[in-house]
């Protein structure tokens, strides 16, 4: 399996576009995508995971754990 | 990368029936992940209420029973009787548990007998579209009150936690919430505090939990939160009301 690359993964079945998450990003890097699923709803997406701290926010505040977070290993110098 | 939040494994992987941006899903979450936590979940039974919480019992990966409306408690203390090491937990609506079923609560306090009550309190009744609760914030529009709550006319709202704190019985009550992250976490606090209490027998742990109903609101699930967040707490302040361990742990 190759490295996991995304810091936000949104399982697109288990979302029903709350927004909830966009609203409490600090960084503000997660949208609603034009995306629709099999319920009618428009996914969130992450639109730069340079810029998402990994904070867990997003993933605690959903009312659907939809949202699995990841962090980078810290690098060993 | 390493995976630092992912879904519970005691949470069903399954689309729950909530309206979208309901904190009713938070509070699941929640204790799924306690139970994770705690390990607990094979040692558990929950009582599901009517509201909008009744099918609570295809969410959460444990043994369940579900309650007539307002009786959990009473429900819950039978299980606890017949056995008393097994986790036992009602999660009720604050209609479920402060109105129809407000004499089962108290007397679940009153009596401490040793489960643990969640109460979800958006204001509302929200699974029958929207009436007028007990915990209706005064001025609040809802289909039974068009003009706004009138306290002449439909009294004040109860506030639960405070009342179940003065009972002896009660080894811990609380109001939290599921607004942002920080109020998640408090939450999430108690939780495990009243699951630990009810393992070593202290009485009655009751935890209030001030949610949304975006829907009978008239809000997006954005605003509900807002709204929780400025408005609920006015009427129902946050913290801890009663706790017998209070100085050990926090
Ligand atoms: C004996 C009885 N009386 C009334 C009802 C109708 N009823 C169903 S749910 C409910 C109130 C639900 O409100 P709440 O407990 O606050 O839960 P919510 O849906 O807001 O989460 C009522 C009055 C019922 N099902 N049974
Ligand atoms: S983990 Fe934090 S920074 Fe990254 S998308 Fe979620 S809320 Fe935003
Ligand atoms: S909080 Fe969850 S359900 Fe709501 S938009 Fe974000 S991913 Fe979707
Ligand atoms: S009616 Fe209200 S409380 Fe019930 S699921 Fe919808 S938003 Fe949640
Ligand atoms: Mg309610």
């Amino acid at each position: 399996m190759s490295e996991q690359a995304l810091k936000v993964v949104i399982d697109e079945e288990l979302c029903k576009q709350c927004e909830l998450c966009v609203a409490i990003c600090p960084v503000h890097v997660l949208r609603i995508s034009s995306k629709i699923n099999s319920k009618g709803f428009h996914p969130a997406e992450l639109f730069d995971n340079e810029k998402c701290i990994s904070c867990g926010f997003c993933a605690m505040t959903c009312p659907e754990r939809a949202i699995a977070v990841y962090k980078p290993e810290v690098e060993k110098a | 990368m390493k995976i630092v939040y992912e879904r519970p494994k005691t949470l069903e992987k399954v689309v729950n029936h909530y309206c979208p941006g309901c904190h009713h899903g938070i509070l699941h979450a929640l204790i799924a992940e306690v139970l994770d936590e705690m390990k607990l979940a094979d040692k558990t039974v929950g009582v599901a209420p009517v509201g909008c919480a009744v099918m609570a019992y295809n969410y959460l990966d444990i043994d369940w029973i579900e309650a007539p409306h307002g009786r959990a408690v009473a429900i819950a203390t039978g299980i606890k009787l017949a056995h008393p090491d097994v986790l036992v937990f009602t999660y009720q609506g604050d209609g479920d548990a402060a109105s129809i079923g407000l004499a089962e609560t108290l007397y679940g306090a009153i009596r401490g007998v040793n489960v643990t009550t969640f109460m979800y309190n958006n204001a509302i009744y929200g699974m029958t579209g929207g009436q007028m609760a007990p915990t209706t914030l005064l001025g609040m529009k809802t289909t039974t009150s068009p003009y706004g709550r009138d306290p002449k006319r439909e009294g004040y709202p109860v506030k639960m936690a405070e009342t179940i704190a003065l009972q002896d019985g009660t080894a811990f009550a609380a109001r939290s919430a599921l607004f942002n992250p920080r109020a998640i976490t408090e939450t999430k606090n108690h939780i495990k505090h009243a699951f630990e209490l009810q393992m070593k027998g202290e009485g009655f742990t009751f935890i209030e939990v001030v949610g949304t109903c975006p829907t009978n609101w008239g809000m997006t699930p954005v605003e509900a939160s807002e709204f929780a967040k400025n408005e609920m707490v006015k009427t129902y302040p946050l913290g801890i009301k009663k706790d017998v361990k209070g100085s050990e742990t926090r």
